[in-house]
């Protein structure tokens, strides 16, 4: 519990906010089921997580979603959005 | 999720005139505040007049009849429009020169990472089996709505919303402080994994003065079925 609200503090931080949390109900979680996002391997952040990239002009969104996916070797990739969709 | 988050931008705007400092600072202020945008003919959705919220525009710098702003403001706002209706109101005209988006939701200019460096760590993983460059640039899914207030669920409540079900009071351990009634909040386990995005039928408040009911109603599941043990299944087994 303390664990999960302290990266649940890191990601506020990371956002640029900064907020408090209260405990409802003490809390233990099964360490046999699921795995903490910062204990996932490099593989399994490739697989599934998000890098902040700076897409220069020139190259549409789509190009650079296609170049990513391909350097990576993974199956799906998306972006947040254009710039001037259209 | 991200498409649908508060923007950041610089934009490089020509006046067709010069004006006074003064003058382009009144009219931008103006703008600031909920603003009636109707969408280029070049754009992607219906062209009609919308409500947009432009939170702040700052002039960086102002020379000749070049004005460089920076602009924050609600997604699914055209600044090529902006900087047009700028110019309007300016009474002289003005269009945009260049445009660069410096945040959508929590993700930052200060934080990105350029293309070489990307394939540069890829290329220290693959060639040299070097991978820590490459880890801290790849950000577990959960970063996605690191600007949502959070609510930390027990293991069961997680199994039951993974199905689609909504989230009870019970079910919560810990929760952000300012939750109101319609935010949108990152529902995580007790281990921080993103399990759903859930809609706020009760405030930060209420949850912790109730014992019963839905807090949040299920909006989108993100965490595959099955991670988290259904809870049922376990109490079945205890009475065999």
């Amino acid at each position: 519990m303390e664990e999960a609200t302290r990266f649940a503090v890191e990601l506020d931080r990371f956002a640029g906010i900064e907020r408090r949390y209260l405990v409802k109900r003490e809390g233990h979680t099964d360490p046999s089921y699921g795995k903490p996002p910062w204990a996932r391997t490099l593989e399994e952040l490739v697989e599934c997580g998000v890098v902040n990239l700076d897409k220069p002009p020139g190259p549409t969104s789509h190009e650079v979603v296609a170049w990513a996916k391909s350097l990576l070797g993974v199956p799906k990739a998306g972006h947040g959005g254009t710039l001037e969709p259209d | 999720m991200i498409a649908h988050s508060d923007k950041e931008y610089i934009a490089l705007a020509q006046l067709h005139a010069r004006v006074p400092r003064e003058k382009l600072e009144e009219v931008i202020r103006e703008f600031v505040g909920r603003i009636y945008q109707r969408p280029p003919v070049r754009s992607s959705v219906k062209r009609t007049l919308r409500v947009k919220e432009i939170y702040g525009i700052e002039v960086l710098e102002y020379e000749g009849v070049f004005a460089l702003m920076r602009v924050s403001c609600q997604h699914g706002t055209y600044i090529r429009k902006l900087v047009h209706d700028i110019g309007e109101i300016l009474g002289v005209g003005a269009h945009m020169r260049e445009l660069r988006r410096t945040r959508t939701g929590p993700f930052r200019e200060e934080s990105s990472v350029r293309m070489h460096e990307l394939s540069e760590a890829v290329y220290l993983y693959e060639e040299h089996g070097r991978g820590d460059k490459l880890r801290s640039m790849i950000l577990p899914h959960e970063y996605i709505v690191s600007h949502l207030p959070k609510v930390l669920v027990l293991d069961g409540a997680a199994s039951a919303i993974a199905y689609g079900a909504d989230l009870a009071v019970p079910g919560i351990s810990v929760i952000s402080e300012g939750i109101r009634r319609g935010d949108l909040a990152a529902i995580m386990t007790l281990k921080g994994e993103l399990v759903a995005l859930g809609k706020a039928l009760m405030s930060t408040e209420e949850v912790l003065s109730s014992d019963r009911g839905v807090a949040f109603k299920t909006v989108r599941v993100i965490m595959e079925r099955g991670v988290y043990p259904k809870g049922w299944k376990k109490r079945s087994e205890a009475q065999r």
